[in-house]
């Protein structure tokens, strides 16, 4: 049975409709890339999935159980935890406590523990008392990753982890994340870099306008079908 | 000679309306709430005090005015909570009003005052200034109520989740807090304060039903010299208002209120975020 | 075809009229009313304008003050002054009481517009405090006890004798009907003047000032001036209404003259029951905290509990006011400051 899947999933913000009817799923320990142009919906599914928008019940499945209707607290406790778009640091929090945060509601018993993150990112252990945004861009990142770890998630989302950041950045925060697919936790990747995506993904999710426009493993895509549901067909 | 005695006076006095002060820093630093009926609520927790020295039973009362604390964030407070600052605004002001003729007709408009013997008037000498021994204690806890509140705020999983609401709430539901409740457990936290703020209240000077506005000018005051956010911040602006006043009150006894909030206007006109605003804003 | 942008309903100009022939039917009401009548009727005029001035401070312009009943109490106290101190007719008095809240509030602006949100709020109610405070030493005119308008000056009112002779009653009823007819004067001018600004580019501008000040200013709007102009036009209306208010009760002290709660309060419980941000509100509003008034009236303070829980009420279960609730309900709009498109297809 897939981890997660949304049913004919619709979101909007007052008049605007940002998500018509978006099918797809993720099987546990699956790594699965959306990409998309800007204003796709990529980061408003994001939210629905978070519990950040409010959904009907049945338009969200975790395990099987409708889960669309529950505040994003309740929806960390089952497991998916997310790594926001702009990372988020708390700036009154140091990156220790950053973290420290992201493990305040802990489930089972530890996979990530202070010390595993700090052994996945080493950089984080000297600046552990420095405020989180006194980092640079990329170690920010890692906190913001680390944060997210820290709750033991099935579910990782990482919403535009590369975005701002140098390409040397870059590798060093995808070096991570066969340590985290080890655990055995599902990641999906929401991502404008495209080759890197697909380098990493089991399968890719194209989004147009609100909708998924493709479906593929990653290793069979071509570029031109990327092209097309990128753009749309006409392109 | 007399100077030095105006001072230390005036620093004391601090140390009660830091104690006004404390549990509106800490709901205001949190979540930008203005509640407009913190004062009354001292004024209630006073009353609610004098009722248990006629009944006994110190700790149910406490209980329930903590519980009390806790409902009114949950059910009143949270619903308005926004970017727009004005809804919670008249919401405690209604709440404000509400509780002055609750308690009018409760209690009635008579003065009250919690009656604690030899202790009114005790006083020690420490040189040439003698100070009384109940504002001495006052603002010894006002020093360890600030204390205990930055300990909770800056070195445990309360106050970092504290912290984190206040910065950011979306993100911090994302890691699982729930602003809501964390939300509920200051304002649960901040009557406990208010509830030492009432005793010292009470026992230093008389109460009635209609003296909690001028109580809330003298806290909001303490909290916006100090700058929003910082409690040991709310500590320096009480003591400045009380040693505005106590200056005001040497000079004409009539000036004293005066001259507290033109010491508060002459702050804001030259530090409009206070004299310690935190970083992070 | 022409186009032309309007806020005119046929609601209304129905509205219009109605508005136009209570106000013919107020000016004479004195001819068949009852004294009481009259006095509760200048008691719902003031509050009724004291509640428009603040709805267009706080919700139209954004400005959330706390300290109105600087204005109020200043008001009073210059119409005290000017009778007492320089042997003026308390009714032209009255306009020094409008001078001095102006006077009042151009300091108060330069402090207050420095300060956002809560500091506002509570900036404002300081400076009203150290105003009562500061009157409050004002020996010459009671001090912190206050003072009364001598017999001498209530007795030869201007107007007053015309009116008894008029309506065939005692002075001291004549002298009601007098502060009634100026109070109906004030409400009718200051919301026809709050209805025109609305309606004027103005009205535009401090909304989008309201709304987003950086933004509006960045398309021309001259956010600074507007603020000024409507902070200090209510000042001066609601320093007028003070005076009125206590040449009817001839009697001042700094703590009535100054009261939050009776002048700030339930002025803005008043807005906000009726519902803010709309010129209908307040009408609603104070008939609501007239109400409770009257039918609470033999119970002592428990009205003013009542109206605290209402106003709480309201603000989380009808943000809008129970004008809000009808317009919702029915659409319906007496005075609609709303831009329409007409396009006018006869000319084409």
């Amino acid at each position: 049975m897939a981890l997660l899947s949304t049913h004919a999933l619709t979101a909007q913000y007052g008049q605007f409709k940002a998500l018509f009817g978006v099918d797809l799923h993720i099987d546990p320990g699956e790594c699965v890339a959306i990409i998309g142009a800007n204003g796709a919906g990529k980061t408003t599914l994001m939210r629905a999935i978070t519990g950040v928008l409010k959904n009907a019940p049945e338009m969200i499945r975790l395990g099987g159980e409708p889960i669309g209707a529950l505040p994003p607290d309740r929806i960390l406790q089952r497991g998916i935890a997310m790594v926001p778009e702009g990372r988020k640091l708390f700036p009154s929090l140091t990156v220790e406590e950053n973290l420290l945060i992201g493990g305040q509601v802990r489930r089972g018993s530890g996979r990530w523990s202070l010390d595993d993150i700090y052994r996945l990112f080493p950089i984080l252990k000297d600046r552990r008392h420095s405020p989180g945004t006194a980092l640079s861009g990329g170690q920010q990142q890692m906190v913001a990753i680390g944060r997210a770890l820290m709750s033991n998630p099935e579910l990782l989302l990482c919403d535009e982890i590369s975005l701002g950041l140098a390409p040397v950045v870059i590798r060093d925060i995808y070096a991570a994340l066969p340590a985290i697919r080890a655990t055995g936790a599902a990641v999906i990747l929401v991502e404008q870099d495209i080759t890197r995506a697909l380098s990493v993904a089991d399968r890719v999710y194209c989004m147009m306008e609100g909708r998924v426009t493709l479906t593929a493993p990653a290793g069979q895509v071509t570029r031109e079908a990327i092209h097309a549901a990128y753009f749309g067909a006409a392109a | 000679m007399i100077w030095l005695d105006v001072l230390v006076q005036g620093i004391l006095l601090g140390g009660l309306y830091a104690l006004f002060a404390a549990g509106l820093s800490l709901v205001f630093g949190i979540m930008r709430l203005v509640n407009l009926a913190h004062g009354d609520l001292i004024v209630l927790a006073a009353f609610v005090i004098l009722l248990i020295v006629a009944t006994t039973g110190l700790d149910p009362f406490l209980a329930a005015l903590i519980a009390a604390g806790w409902l009114l964030q949950r059910l009143v407070l949270n619903r308005v909570l926004g970017r727009d600052i004005l809804p919670p605004l008249l919401v405690t002001f209604g709440l404000s009003v509400a509780l002055q003729n609750g308690m009018l007709e409760a209690f009635s408009a008579d003065s009250r005052r919690l009656r604690v013997g030899a202790l009114e008037s005790a006083s020690i000498g420490f040189g040439p200034v003698t100070v009384g021994t109940l504002p001495l204690l006052t603002f010894a806890s006002a020093v360890v109520a600030i204390f205990v509140l930055n300990r909770i705020f800056y070195t445990t999983a309360l106050g970092r989740a504290f912290r984190a609401v206040s910065d950011d709430p979306t993100t911090a539901s994302l890691m699982g807090l729930n602003p809501r409740s964390v939300f509920a457990i200051a304002t649960g936290l901040a009557m406990v304060i208010v509830t030492l703020a009432a005793l010292y209240l009470g026992m230093r000077s008389n109460f009635d039903p209609s003296i909690g506005p001028a109580r809330l000018l003298y806290a909001f005051q303490a909290v916006i010299i100090g700058g929003l956010g910082s409690l040991w911040g709310t500590l320096a602006g009480g003591a400045i208002i009380g040693v505005a006043q106590t200056l005001g009150a040497q000079i004409n006894p009539e000036w004293q209120i005066l001259a507290g909030h033109i010491a508060f206007l002459v702050v804001l006109l030259i530090r409009p975020r206070g004299l310690f605003p935190r970083a992070v804003d | 075809m022409r186009h032309s942008v309007t806020t005119r309903t046929r609601t209304s100009t129905v509205a219009g009229i109605a508005a136009l022939a209570l106000v013919i039917l107020g000016l004479f009401l004195p001819a068949f009313a009852t004294r009481s009548l009259i006095q509760d009727l200048f008691f719902i005029l003031t509050m009724l304008t004291l509640a428009q001035l603040w709805n267009l401070i706080a919700g139209y312009g954004g400005m959330v003050s706390v300290g109105q009943q600087a204005f109020v109490g200043i008001g009073a106290y210059a119409m005290f002054a000017g009778v007492i101190l320089w042997g003026w007719d308390p009714v032209p008095a009255i306009l020094l009481g409008g001078a001095a809240a102006v006077l009042l509030a151009i300091p108060m602006a330069f402090f207050a517009f420095r300060l956002q949100g809560a500091y506002f709020a509570i900036g404002t109610w300081v400076i009203a405090e150290v105003t009562r405070l500061s009157v409050a030493q004002w020996k010459t005119l009671g001090g912190g006890t206050g003072t009364s308008l001598p017999r001498e000056a209530t007795a030869n009112i201007m107007g007053v004798k015309a009116i008894a002779e008029l309506f065939g009653v005692r002075d001291a009823a004549a002298r009601d009907i007098l502060a009634y007819r100026l109070a109906l004067a004030l409400a009718v001018g200051t919301m026809a003047a709050i209805y025109a600004l609305l309606r004027a580019r103005t009205g535009l501008a401090l909304a989008a000032v309201r709304d987003n000040d950086n933004a509006a200013r960045s398309v021309g709007v001259d956010a600074r001036r507007i603020r000024w102009l409507v902070f200090l036009s209510a000042a001066a209306m609601t320093g007028l209404v003070g005076a009125l208010i206590y040449v009817q009760t001839a009697r001042v002290s700094p703590d009535a003259a100054f009261s939050v709660t009776s002048w700030t309060a339930y002025v803005i419980f008043i807005a906000v029951i009726g519902g803010m941000g709309r010129l209908e509100g307040p009408i609603v509003g104070v008939l609501v905290f007239w109400a409770l008034q009257t039918a609470f009236a033999d119970y002592g303070s428990w009205y003013l509990l009542a109206l605290g829980i209402l106003a709480i009420l309201t603000m989380l279960f009808a943000p809008r006011g129970v004008w809000g609730l009808i317009h919702d309900r029915t659409g319906l709009a007496l005075f609609p400051v709303q831009r329409r498109l007409v396009t006018d297809v006869s000319l084409t």
